[in-house]
């Protein structure tokens, strides 16, 4: 807690002890960017907090912890963020015990509230409870000149859903181990494409575009499920827009990459951290190259390799504040002249610490 | 008696030096057997890891090790800065059921400890051993 204290405080560690930081752009860029009404602004994004009930209303401590200090830390940042996204995995077997309990801590926060719907929130009733308390599947909106895009792109084919499983609990539990071979590849589904396409029909070009998806819009490992099946339709819809973030939860450690126009951003989990998929030595994976893994998670701290993300939009671009509660703080920010999300302590091979290529 | 006992021993003796050991001998029947009875410990300890009756919590081991990833099998025996001393698979195995899982410690030869020990190295199989390393 000492660490953060302020968001000035928080964007003056993250650049500490950085040449040519990339949190201060030439202020003569932010303004060309964001000429006439758009302004700089911040948004907070908490991810994957896996509310897990024992039985009755005792709940796993450990992921209540790790919710209850994001929220708590998030409504100490000054100034106020904007508005405060969930990524997905509120609940770890979609129970409206355990989403009711996981609401009930986010509902403390100061600043609005708007959600990512992930699998272990799904599964059991296809979203419905859910729906009560966080509205529609998926849903856009603008803010400050930015058009924001939410997609559920944890869906798999109706076989699966509808036929598969003789209970939805069994549904839920299939769906709920990462590793489970009898899983099914996500996807956003032509329906919710159909929707994309006329949702951004109305949007310039020009317009800064932020997309948040639960699982990531590129393919890194099908195993996981660090995947979604129609990720290239998908960015094809957002190729034309001039800048598109893309952020992501479900696969708790950090990634980014560049795909044409789209940079990816993910989110660390409050609950607990994952191996990186090349960890996995049965399987090939794909981690994109300019990843900078995090340090490996060691269990003996509760909190290592979790948190929680500060995101700045400017000029368009995400510069993502990882809030990390036993680790040094971690920026990830788009570099213009790379073209790129870099770290922007890391992302020099001669930079790197042991436990970020200790897998 | 003596000396029945040194001529048999002699006779083993010359026997050796005419035919492999018969401890050497095993057929494919005998790999195949001692494999299967392998991949059954294997998946017993499958069964456990994703198991939410191991500890007290529901946690299961697989929900931060997906497919035993992270456990790093190949490096133990290693020194573990936590315990301050060089340390077996089996007692971190134990201090994730005590701690994560908020359960119970596993003696170090229980057949569940084994047959966990057992996912743990397949899923891992292949990986150059590095005793002591991280």
């Amino acid at each position: 807690m000492s660490k953060l204290i302020t968001r000035r405080s928080v964007m003056a560690a993250g650049a500490a002890g950085v040449v040519g930081s990339l949190t201060t752009l030439p202020i003569s860029m932010v303004r060309l960017a964001f000429a006439g009404e758009r302004e700089d602004f911040s948004f907070t994004y908490i991810s994957d907090a896996h509310i897990q009930q024992i039985k009755g209303a005792s709940f796993v401590r450990n992921w209540d912890m790790g919710l209850k200090r994001a929220v708590a830390e998030a409504n100490l940042i000054k100034p106020e963020s904007d508005f405060v996204m969930f990524g997905g995995d509120l609940a770890q077997l979609g129970k409206r015990e355990e989403i009711d309990h996981g609401a009930e801590i986010l509902s403390h926060l100061t600043p609005k509230l708007r959600c990512v719907m992930g699998e272990h929130d799904y599964y059991l009733d296809l979203g419905e409870y859910w729906s009560k308390l966080y509205g529609d599947h998926w849903y856009s909106f603008d803010h400050k000149g930015v058009h924001f895009v939410v997609l559920n792109s944890i869906i798999v084919n109706d076989d699966w859903t509808h036929h598969r499983w003789p209970t939805p609990e069994q549904r839920m539990l299939e769906m709920a181990d990462l590793d489970n071979p009898n899983g099914s590849p996500f996807m956003v589904g032509e329906k919710q494409r159909a929707w994309l396409r006329e949702d951004l029909s109305k949007i310039a070009h020009d317009t800064p575009l932020v997309v948040f998806s639960h699982s990531p819009l590129q393919k890194i490992y099908k195993g996981w499920n660090f995947w979604t099946d129609d990720a290239e339709e998908v960015q094809s819809l957002l190729q034309p827009f001039r800048s598109v973030n893309v952020i992501y939860g479900h696969v708790h450690q950090i990634q980014y990459n560049q795909i044409g126009n789209i940079s990816f951003n993910s989110v660390m989990a409050t609950a607990w951290p994952w191996p990186y998929p090349q960890s996995y030595a049965q399987a090939e994976s794909q981690l994109p190259v300019l990843t900078v893994p995090m340090n490996r998670g060691d269990p003996f701290f509760e909190r290592d390799a979790t948190g929680w993300q500060l995101i700045d939009l400017h000029s368009g671009r995400v510069t993502a504040r990882f809030q990390l509660w036993d680790n040094d703080l971690r920026t990830v920010a788009f570099d213009p002249a790379k073209g790129a999300p870099v770290d922007i302590a890391y992302q020099e091979p001669s930079r790197r610490r042991p436990p970020q290529s200790h897998y | 008696m003596r000396l029945s006992l040194a001529a048999a021993f002699l006779l083993a003796l010359s026997l050796q030096a005419l035919a492999p050991a018969q401890a050497d001998e095993f057929t494919k029947a005998d790999i195949d057997r001692w494999r299967s009875e392998f991949q059954k410990v294997v998946a017993e300890g499958r069964s456990l890891w994703t198991s939410d009756t191991l500890g007290t919590n529901g946690v299961a081991c697989v929900q931060c090790h997906p497919n035993a990833a992270n456990t790093h099998p190949e490096t133990y025996p290693k020194f573990q800065k936590q315990l301050g001393k060089v340390a077996q698979l089996w007692e971190m195995v134990n201090w994730c059921l005590r701690n994560p899982l908020q359960g119970q410690p596993l003696g170090a030869d229980d057949p569940r400890m084994t047959a966990i020990l057992s996912y743990v190295a397949f899923e891992r199989r292949g990986v150059t051993v590095a005793p002591g390393t991280h």
